[in-house]
């Protein structure tokens, strides 16, 4: 994976798997910390700690069962190579919280990429599923809320091409104003 | 988020209004494949594309989602397109410009992109 936001999108796509009707995406970035956090929390079936021990492992899963495959051994090998760590927890029942660290600073570390298409296309491409997506940088927050977005539609699809760009010009936007998953 | 939400109601409002000139697309869908292996071959961008390709001509009754690996991973970037009362067409080896020929040629003019398919998938 080129970008974090491709591993963020595969990483999703865990949490639909699972059945997750809420998914709650955090990116925390500051750079005077050299910090850079990116969570995943689903309301989906979970884990049992028996698979929450083989996670990593991408040859114990098994195809028909699985719930993550090569996913989370890419996020952790993107997070250790610039000195950070993924960290997982998980209930049956409860959902699965994913949470990766990445020293923002870090030459190894891979680009954040187009934050606002990847979370666009998951918005769009899961139109059952829920999504808040908070971004936090020293300067400010942006939240985006497909909850209250359905709401507002009152029954028009959210994929509809004028919701479409309407979803990506609002993250892309939100994000500059708070300078928000920028490499330079 | 909350203040451009004034810009997405009237997005609905004019949606709303909007009298449909083209009935045809209805029940089409556009479903590609976004699993490991999809996304690191390229499923967003081919994705972003069809959506693009789609707002451009204005179609708004095509629904486009995305599903996990399918088996064929060697053959990512993929998407199917399904029309109702068609077989469903499985495109392979993705570009965002080969995608949005797709749009073009099998969602608007209705004729299957032969090269992009692989026979007996």
């Amino acid at each position: 994976m080129r970008e974090l936001s491709m591993h963020l999108m595969d990483i999703i796509e865990n949490s639909i798997k699972a059945d997750a009707d809420l998914v709650i995406i955090t990116i925390e970035e500051n750079k005077a910390e050299n910090n850079l956090t990116i969570t995943v929390k689903d309301d989906g079936k979970g884990m049992d700690k028996e698979f929450l021990q083989r996670v990593f492992d991408p040859f114990v899963t098994s195809r028909t069962t699985r719930r993550v495959g090569l996913g989370l051994p890419l996020l952790k090998a993107a997070a250790e190579r610039c000195g950070g760590k993924v960290e997982i927890t998980s209930a049956p029942n409860l959902g699965t919280q994913v949470k990766a660290c990445f020293q923002h600073q870090h030459i190894d570390r891979a680009p954040m990429g187009n934050l606002a298409e990847t979370l666009t296309a998951v918005i769009v491409g899961n139109p059952k599923v829920d999504f808040v997506y908070t971004h936090i940088t020293p300067k400010g927050r942006y939240v985006l809320d497909t909850r209250i977005i359905k709401e507002t539609l009152d029954g028009i699809n959210i994929s509809h091409p004028k919701v479409v760009e309407w979803i990506k010009k609002n993250i892309a936007e939100g994000l500059k104003k708070i300078n928000g998953g920028v490499d330079e | 988020m909350i203040k451009s939400l004034e810009e997405l109601k009237r997005i609905r409002d004019e949606v709303k209004k909007a009298t449909k000139v083209r009935e045809g697309m209805k029940g089409t869908r556009i479903v590609v494949g976004m699993g490991t292996c999809g996304i690191s071959a390229g499923a967003r961008e081919v994705m972003s594309a069809v959506l693009d390709e789609l707002r451009k001509r204005d179609i708004d009754d095509v629904v486009v989602t995305q599903t996990g690996c399918i088996g064929f991973c060697k053959y990512e970037p993929l998407m199917d397109v399904i029309k109702p009362g068609e077989e469903k067409v499985t495109y392979v080896n993705l570009t965002p410009e080969k995608a949005r020929r797709v749009v073009v040629e099998h969602i608007v003019n209705g004729r299957v992109v032969k090269e992009y398919i692989v026979p007996n998938l």
